[in-house]
């Protein structure tokens, strides 16, 4: 085999891998991405029901209540809108009223945001950036960088 | 007055990375001999004064010293001392003089260690790595600087991230970063190289101890992180395809192709372009996960308090080295005389196959990692890419190179025989479908995918092993013969063999810990009982403790099996009072290579606790993977090293190319 030849088929097989691989990724692209909004864009209801999204704001507080069945149901906020969220269980440790939250799900048709993953900050100086530009795009966010705790329903 | 002279020792070292970045420089271009005999002493002195200033800062947190801003922030006088001192890197400031701290020493043994490295080329090493140093110092001392003081001294610090308070910390972020700053040796050389305009198979000899050796840290960081985030965060999880992850992946993926393509640079002179660019890339995705993390442009786990002009700082050091690197590449690399022929089917191109998979994989992780950022910047839309994307690209790349593994190793060099290396292969492939028929019998055959997972890994153990038993001539030679021979091999061959059977094992721990796996979220009363995977969990009562810093509710829990009692474990909610922070502590008990997992939810006041219970079978195999691979590592380093580390004078002829 020449010097030619062998560039020639090892450009062929990388070829071939380079287009499966951009094939999967174009693939994953248009399927297995979560977009992120914020309450007042499930208000607004932008997306569809059954879309999975990443919901991101304050935990509304006075709303956190235990349901029977070991779940959990609470209100997310970004102070213009209001999301409630029910989730099934363990909720992170520095999880609780008017402090951020990333709830991961679908919204069911009766406007209930079913979440299956709930993710808060993991450390109490820190605010998921999602959170912060929810709460920035609604007037909410003090720029000290202090959540703004007393964010009533 | 320690914290100054810390922050002295700093300067110091800065003002010296700048003299070894210049004066080597100088002295190579120049052929001075005094200014080359520079490079050395002033890469030993600095990682000494960078030790000093390190030590110091340690220092400030064992006693507890208050007057120092990154000490309040960080630190708190009840804090065992453990955690104070691993809390010296639990915070940016501090991290970051760690990430320097390793770069220096990295600079200080190529100094010490590179005794049969030609002089020049090792002037030059010295002085791209006191290039990456001042940068590093540079933006240490200006955006970043842990000795800054505090006055009034408040009596009490706020202490450590609660969730950072666990031996993790001391290791996860020392491993890491050697290995990502082991990656920078690598860069150094190819960017030396590139200067110099000149490449060969001795250069290649001198790049794959740093290569491996940094390697093999970040295979122990990525499954030591992997590990802790497992255990500590309460959600069963051991890879969650967060960004850091990520960015900790894509380094590893580039140095295990380097690792591969300098061996065909090494003994066929091949693939020089190749090798050199793969050198800087490793060390550029190393420096984009530094970014990544250190920016805070990325909503992660890792992400301490962000603060935008270390962003930018950062974002100029990673366009100033990737940019410069890849433009000397594209200018010098025509240079470089290409190497020798082979066949496609040879050792060779299975090498080369094997380093096409890497880097596709690390650019499809790379693309998923950037995606959002850059979409965030063109439309305005917040996407999140998580384990669904990944998962979904990362395996169909990943397995065809999984199934080549155990032929590279048994192909020869130049032109292979594919036929006779699949015979040898027979009892692997043998084992593997045994494997299959064995997974299948056990869980039914629900589940294919994973079926077809048992049998790849088994493919790779066991195909790994072949190669040896194939090399000692076993049961084709007498035992005795066999024997004679095994002893008789190098200390690589066993390194690369279990390096490959390390990646099996990993991957069977994957398989059976995502497949087999059982999850049951539940309300427990004390007495209350749970079966898991043919156990009996009880719930005898809760408990509450006090521990240096924290106060805990424990809840013990009883495992029966078979009536007797087997095992207790203790989950527990830890308050930690400085802070005002709960965490989770979760009980792990290992059965086997298996794992039983309880990790608690609230507690009502009525006392019913919500409880997760996870079985995770096989799941140590994907940490003890890592570590078989690490060891492999370890011991083809050791061969190396007595190969090539104390040349005989004679050798060292050969090895040096003509100045």
């Amino acid at each position: 085999m020449t010097r030619k030849q062998r560039r020639l088929s090892l450009i062929g097989v990388a070829g071939v891998v380079l287009i499966c691989a951009a094939g999967l990724v174009l693939y994953a692209m248009s399927d297995r991405i979560v977009f992120f909004s914020s309450p007042s864009d499930i208000a607004a209801s932008t997306t569809a029901p059954g879309t999975r999204l990443r919901l991101g704001g304050l935990v509304a507080v006075g709303s956190v209540e235990k349901t029977t069945d070991g779940g959990v149901t609470f209100a997310v906020t970004d102070g213009a809108a209001t999301v409630p969220v029910a989730y099934r269980g363990i909720l992170p440790d520095l999880f609780s009223e008017g402090e951020g939250v990333v709830a991961e799900g679908l919204v069911g048709s009766d406007g209930v945001f079913a979440a299956d993953s709930v993710l808060a900050k993991h450390d109490e100086q820190y605010m998921p950036r999602e959170v912060v530009d929810a709460l920035k795009a609604q007037g909410m966010w003090q720029e000290d960088g202090a959540p703004p705790h007393a964010v009533e329903q | 007055m320690i914290a100054e002279l810390g922050h002295f020792a700093l300067i110091l070292a800065l003002v010296l990375a700048v003299v070894q970045s210049v004066l080597p420089f100088w002295g190579a271009m120049t052929d001075d001999r005094r200014l080359i005999a520079v490079a050395g002493p002033a890469a030993v002195t600095q990682f000494l004064l960078v030790g000093l200033s390190f030590a110091a800062l340690v220092h400030a947190y064992i006693v507890s010293d208050f007057s120092v801003l990154n000490v309040v922030e960080n630190s708190h006088s009840q804090k065992p001392l453990l955690y104070k001192i691993t809390g010296t890197w639990g915070n940016h400031e501090g991290s970051m003089l760690l990430w320097v701290l390793i770069l220096a020493l990295f600079g200080a043994m190529v100094a010490a260690f590179g005794r049969n490295l030609p002089d020049r080329l090792k002037a030059l090493v010295l002085a791209v790595q006191a290039w990456i140093a001042s940068a590093f110092l540079l933006f240490v001392l200006l955006t970043s600087n842990p000795f800054i003081r505090l006055n009034p001294a408040p009596i009490e610090g706020n202490d450590l991230n609660p969730v950072l308070q666990d031996i993790g910390l001391a290791v996860h972020p020392p491993l890491l970063y050697l290995g990502y700053v082991g990656c920078s040796i690598a860069f150094a050389f190819a960017i030396a190289a590139l200067i110099d305009g000149r490449i060969d198979a001795a250069w290649a000899r001198w790049v794959r101890p740093w290569t491996l050796a940094a390697w093999m840290f970040l295979t122990l960081g990525i499954a030591m992180g992997s590990y802790w985030a497992y255990y500590e965060l309460g959600w069963g999880g051991f890879w969650f395809w967060d960004p850091v992850e990520n960015a900790s992946l894509m380094p590893w993926l580039a140095a295990t192709a380097l690792l591969h393509s300098a061996i065909v640079m090494e003994k066929r002179e091949a693939l020089k372009i190749w090798t050199v660019l793969l050198a800087i890339l490793a060390f550029s995705l190393s420096l984009l996960g530094t970014f990544l993390v250190r920016s805070g442009v990325l909503t992660s786990v890792h992400t301490f308090a962000s603060d935008p002009t270390r962003g930018v700082f950062i974002l100029a050091i990673l366009c100033v080295f990737i940019g410069g690197g890849l433009s000397l590449f594209a200018f010098r690399a025509t240079r470089l005389a290409p190497g020798g022929v082979f066949a496609p089917i040879s050792r060779e191109g299975a090498l080369i196959l094997n380093n096409l998979f890497l880097t596709v994989l690390a650019a499809v992780v790379l693309t998923g990692t950037l995606y959002p950022l850059v979409l965030e910047a063109l439309t305005g839309a917040r996407i999140s890419v998580g384990a669904p994307f990944f998962n979904l690209i990362f395996i169909p790349l990943a397995v065809p190179l999984l199934i080549i593994v155990p032929f590279g190793p048994m192909l020869a060099w130049k032109r292979g025989d594919l036929r006779a290396a699949s015979e040898r292969l027979f009892a692997a492939f043998g084992a593997a479908i045994l494997a299959a028929a064995v997974s299948a019998w056990l869980a039914g055959m629900d589940d294919v995918l994973a079926l077809f997972g048992v049998a790849l890994a088994f493919w790779l153990i066991v195909g790994a092993l072949s190669e040896l038993a194939f090399r000692v001539k076993l049961g084709r030679a007498p035992v005795a013969e066999s024997f004679r021979r095994l002893a008789g091999m190098p200390r690589s061959a066993f390194g690369t063999t279990l390096a490959h059977a390390g990646v099996g094992v990993t991957v069977l721990g994957l398989v059976a810990a995502t497949t087999w796996a059982s999850e049951d979220i539940l309300t427990m009363k004390a007495g209350d009982t749970v079966e898991v995977a043919s156990r009996t969990l009880k719930l005898d009562g809760f408990q509450q403790r006090a521990g240096p810093n924290y106060a805990e509710t424990v809840a013990r829990f009883t495992v029966y099996d078979g009536g007797a009692a087997v095992a207790v474990m203790e989950p527990s909610k830890r308050n930690f009072a400085a802070r005002q922070t709960m965490t989770t502590e979760a009980a792990i008990t290992t059965f086997g290579l298996s794992q039983l997992y309880i990790s608690l939810g609230d507690i009502t006041p009525e006392s019913a606790v919500t409880v997760r219970v996870f079985w995770k079978p096989l799941v140590t195999l994907i940490w003890l993977g890592a570590v078989v691979m690490a060891i492999g590592g370890i011991l083809s380093l050791s061969d190396r090293r007595l190969r090539v580390g104390a040349p005989k004078p004679a050798r060292r002829t050969v090895a040096a190319p003509a100045e």
